[in-house]
């Protein structure tokens, strides 16, 4: 307990108290400046594309690594983990190398928003996927079999049959995707150029010495993403009851 | 579901065109990029004195985060699962917090509290002791970011493997240490191996909050992940190559580390 104060709940403390500091309204006015509301109104719409579009791609792809069989397929698997494993600092690099000036493909994507969309949705790939895929695994078969016996369309069985039971796991992988967007930095450094991303606001306000308005920032921030979380959370809740 | 060969195919088409968009192609790019001036200009670049300091201290900010996350992480994973229900309720919420919050604000956290003018920051600066814009803070950051790892993968494997065993040994006489020798740890040391494995690399890679509290001198205070910023942000793209040999560099470690995860990745789920 100790160790998790010291290290973790004094630090956090610590911004909820400086962005207070200057009383209710200094906060207010950091917190509601064009640049923080802009960005925090960036941040949080590209985060919820990133946890839509997630969802829709990682659930297919662990449909297609459970269900389907081809050569080469136990290395797809393995390289689902790499954006886990590779420094968020490298995949931004990597794709601002492929979609950046100079670019070999001839897509010039960064300094974008598109850029900041696809950066996120490469550091995220794995929490949908990771979590749909065990599900998926698990799921008995002789359900989808009766339902095809019944008559259903594959559309109606999937709808039906398959998707109430992955749910939960979509959701909460998404929900991860989400709350490691709004406060993704490391792979967007690089590559947001001008756009006003919500962790590159707060960045930019420590560097130039405005700790307070850094703070006022990050508890928004936080309390925000806390808000979408908890309704994610509730949706879940409810389609599983 | 009986699904027809052409559908399958086009799901298996858009998967792996989706990956390769994704992951592969860029990959790809930057290997291509760091050697293209030859493997000798992507050497001299990963040799510099600065690259070498560098991959040193990323090296060192590991070593210290991933064995404190471990030791906390399993008695931390003890107490969730087998402590009492007050102190479970209020860890179970805050353990994830390091994952919730962005890294940038946990740099700002860590500068309010030991930087200058924060609540400890002032009490060590007047000992001598400088923790933000140096290592200390650094490392701080490190162990920060790295933190749930191996609890959110021990926990599971706890609670799973239940308590009768550690109950037989505890009536047969056995003190808690020898229980937790000898029953305990050998039942999750997948679970903790596969923890070590995913703070490792998220030590190594972390660059958000330790950008924060770096003071960014080359030699002294930039681990590789902010060599690779730095090089790269630098004016007139003169580094763009050291960009992307050492990026490279660290993809290496990151492979390696991804390889360690695959092999242990079926055990661990054996041994739960």
């Amino acid at each position: 307990m100790l160790y998790m104060s010291v290290i973790v709940l004094i630090p956090l403390a610590a911004v909820a108290v400086k962005a207070f500091s200057g009383g209710l309204t200094t906060f207010w006015q950091a917190a509601t400046s064009s640049v923080a509301i802009k960005a925090l109104a960036v941040t949080l719409v590209v985060s919820m594309l990133v946890a839509a579009i997630g969802a829709v791609m990682g659930t297919l792809v662990a449909w297609v690594l459970v269900r389907d069989q081809f050569p080469g397929k136990r290395l797809i698997n393995a390289l689902i983990d790499l954006p886990f494993a590779l420094p968020t600092i490298v995949a931004g690099l990597t794709l601002l190398a492929l979609y950046g000036p100079g670019s070999p493909v001839g897509v010039h994507l960064a300094y974008t928003r598109g850029a900041v969309l696809v950066a996120l949705l490469f550091v995220t790939l794995p929490f949908v996927v990771r979590s749909v895929q065990p599900v998926l695994i698990e799921l008995d078969r002789e359900v989808e079999e009766a339902a095809a016996s019944l008559g259903a369309s594959n559309l109606t069985t999937f709808r039906r049959i398959v998707l109430p039971s992955l749910r939960p796991s979509i959701l909460s992988g998404a929900a991860l995707a989400f709350a490691r967007s709004v406060g993704e930095i490391g792979s967007l450094v690089l590559i947001v150029g001008k756009i006003q991303i919500a962790s590159i606001v707060i960045f930019a306000d420590i560097e130039s010495d405005a700790p307070q308005t850094a703070a006022a920032v990050s508890v928004v921030l936080l309390l925000l993403a806390l808000i979408v979380l908890v309704l994610i959370r509730r949706l879940g809740g409810r389609v599983a009851h | 579901m009986r699904i027809s060969r052409s559908a399958t195919l086009s799901l298996r088409a858009i998967a792996l065109l989706y990956l390769t968009l994704l992951l592969l192609l860029p990959l790809a790019v930057v290997f291509a990029r760091t050697f293209e001036h030859g493997v000798g200009a992507a050497w001299d670049w990963v040799t510099t004195p600065a690259a070498i300091s560098a991959f040193w201290l990323s090296i060192l900010c590991a070593a210290i985060a991933v064995p404190l996350n471990t030791i906390f992480g399993v008695g931390a994973a003890l107490v969730l699962v087998r402590g009492k229900h007050r102190a479970r309720a209020v860890l179970d919420s805050l353990i994830d917090m390091p994952f919730v919050v962005s890294p940038v604000i946990i740099g700002l956290a860590l500068i309010l509290v030991y930087g200058q003018g924060g609540w400890f920051g002032s009490w060590f600066l007047n000992h001598g002791i400088r923790i933000i814009y140096a290592v200390p803070g650094m490392v701080l950051a490190t162990v920060f970011v790295s933190l749930p790892f191996v609890v959110r993968e021990v926990a599971p494997v706890l609670r799973e493997i239940g308590d009768e065993q550690e109950q037989a040994a505890f009536t047969l006489g056995a003190s808690g240490w020898q229980t937790f020798w000898r029953i305990t740890l050998p039942s999750i040391r997948w679970g903790v191996a596969y923890g070590v494995v995913l703070t490792t690399a998220r030590a190594l890679g972390e660059i958000g909050a330790v950008l924060v509290v770096s003071s960014n001198v080359a030699g002294s205070t930039l681990t590789l992940p902010l060599l690779v910023y730095q090089r790269d942000s630098q004016i007139g793209g003169l580094s763009t190559s050291g960009a992307y040999a050492a990026a490279t560099e660290l993809a290496v470690m990151s492979l390696l580390v991804l390889l360690v995860m695959t092999v242990l990745s079926p055990r661990r789920n054996e041994a739960e």
